[in-house]
């Protein structure tokens, strides 16, 4: 078994060829694949923790949000509710005022319908009651009643106190215009002689005097002298009776209402507020 | 019945000849060579791989992982010499499955001459990894006269390496020859088997002890373990 150092050489040779061969054929291409392969893998696990990361992000973002959503949604509830029920509130007690309002307004309309009515009734009856008087009186007054009137008259001149007659004849004296006598019917001559001659006699001066027919008088004689009045006649008389009336009326019903009416009616009525 | 397929001369001029050894070895290449560019003609970078390429990057990483656990650092320098030497002794191996197939390997010149490269290779890469003055005083180490014993065990280890794997593959043939001629059928299939597991091991230990040579030089400013040779 020899050696053969040709061959050795060759052999050697091939080996070398080989290497190079396997280098080229071989182990460049596929460590070259490994390589790549290996970059494509850490490039695409990068990747991979880069978009979980991103994800992760975005999930938190996302989380984050709809908490906060959550949260306005709530608190816009909350609000709401709590809006709602002061609204529903503030209506209720609205509406409850309005109510008692209506209510009380009505009350007070019925109290004011009711006071009226009352008034009314009151007014006309007391004007039907004055009217049916005076027709009545109307009715039975004549002359011969007017001379006894008139005769009353003279007499309630004559049995006036001192004090009044004094006063009244102050007034008579110093009038700028004459007596005024006033009566329903037509006085005849010597009635109103009379008359004068009681005149005279009280007032002890001669008083010029005015004759004067007023039927709404009814029945009576009036002495007007610069707007003081000595009157004894009917309607004078219902006149009283009316403002006594009326007084009674108006303190009943003082507390309901002021009765203006009435007041008006007694500042018109005032007219023989003197009585001998 | 040839001992060593350099026996076998089909074509001589002179000195040169052209023996079994050589035709066999060029086979061997032109085998591998092929296959390796028609497997990685198509090699795919993305996730999806061929079955093939599957197969040469399990090899290709393999010699890597192992090289890399003898204690080279940078195994993909050493890849192209040390990958090259385990897959052509091992493809030599394999061959022996082939009727008539005669391994190259199992000729002493071609096992002296992969020795006689691992004994060029293990200065080379000592003086490219270390630069060559470092190199040189690793011969003197621990004393210098420790130098002709390394000398010496730089020697006989390349004669180790080249005997272990003639003896080793010349063996498996003779064997089976010899069994084939006293028993046929079936013993010599069952050597054969032993025979390509033989081969396998011997190429892991061809080229293991190659990288270890080599990792032993390349080691900067250590004392240069000696390599007791393993058979």
């Amino acid at each position: 078994m020899a050696i053969d150092w040709f061959t050795i050489v060759a052999q050697a040779f091939n080996f070398l060829i080989l290497m190079w061969l396997l280098k080229y054929f071989l182990y460049q291409p596929i460590l070259n694949a490994i390589d790549e392969r290996e970059k494509l893998i850490a490039t695409k696990l990068g990747d991979a923790d880069l978009k979980m990361v991103e994800a992760q992000k975005e999930k938190d973002e996302f989380k984050q949000k709809r908490e906060e959503i959550d949260q306005k949604r709530a608190d816009l509830f909350r609000q709401a509710t709590e809006e709602a029920n002061v609204l529903r509130q503030r209506l209720i007690d609205e509406a409850r005022q309005a109510a008692e309002a209506l209510s009380a307004k009505r009350q007070v309309t019925l109290r004011n319908e009711e006071r009226d009515l009352h008034q009314a009734i009151r007014s006309r009856t007391q004007m039907e009651v004055f009217d049916i008087a005076r027709k009545v009186l109307a009715d039975l007054a004549t002359a011969s009643l007017e001379e006894r009137l008139g005769e009353v008259f003279t007499r309630r001149l004559r049995e006036m106190d001192d004090q009044t007659r004094a006063g009244l004849a102050e007034i008579v004296k110093t009038a700028a215009e004459p007596v005024l006598i006033r009566s329903a019917f037509d006085l005849p001559a010597e009635q109103r002689a009379t008359i004068q001659n009681a005149l005279n006699i009280t007032f002890s001066a001669e008083v010029r005097v005015r004759f004067e027919t007023a039927p709404d008088l009814i029945g009576g004689v009036e002495l007007i002298a610069n707007g003081q009045k000595v009157a004894w006649s009917i309607a004078d008389y219902l006149t009283s009776l009316e403002r006594g009336i009326e007084a009674l009326l108006q303190e009943k019903s003082k507390p309901v209402a002021k009765a203006d009416a009435k007041s008006e009616k007694t500042e018109k009525s005032e007219t023989a507020a003197k009585t001998p | 019945m040839n001992l060593s397929p350099d026996e076998v001369v089909y074509w001589q001029y002179g000195v040169i000849n052209l023996n079994a050894t050589i035709v066999f070895t060029w086979a061997l290449m032109i085998v591998l060579a092929v296959s390796a560019k028609l497997i990685t003609r198509r090699l795919s970078t993305s996730l999806q791989r061929s079955r093939w390429q599957n197969l040469l990057e399990i090899i290709v990483t393999s010699i890597l992982q192992q090289i890399e656990d003898v204690g080279l650092n940078e195994p993909r320098k050493y890849l192209d010499f040390l990958g090259t030497l385990f897959l052509f002794v091992a493809a030599a191996s394999l061959g022996t499955v082939i009727p008539g197939y005669q391994p190259p390997t199992g000729s002493l010149s071609t096992t002296a001459a992969l020795a006689l490269s691992v004994f060029a290779a293990v200065p080379f890469f000592g003086i490219k990894a270390q630069g060559f003055g470092n190199y040189m005083k690793s011969y003197m180490a621990p004393t210098f006269i420790m130098l002709p014993f390394n000398i010496i065990s730089e020697i006989s280890r390349t004669l180790a390496l080249a005997i272990r794997l003639f003896g080793n593959m010349m063996s498996g043939g003779m064997i089976i020859g010899i069994l084939l001629s006293l028993t046929p059928f079936l013993f010599p299939i069952v050597m054969t088997v032993l025979g390509l597991l033989t081969g396998m091991v011997q190429a892991y230990i061809f080229s293991i002890l190659a990288t270890v040579y080599i990792a032993a030089a390349t080691r900067v400013r250590k004392p240069a373990p000696q390599p007791e040779a393993a058979s």
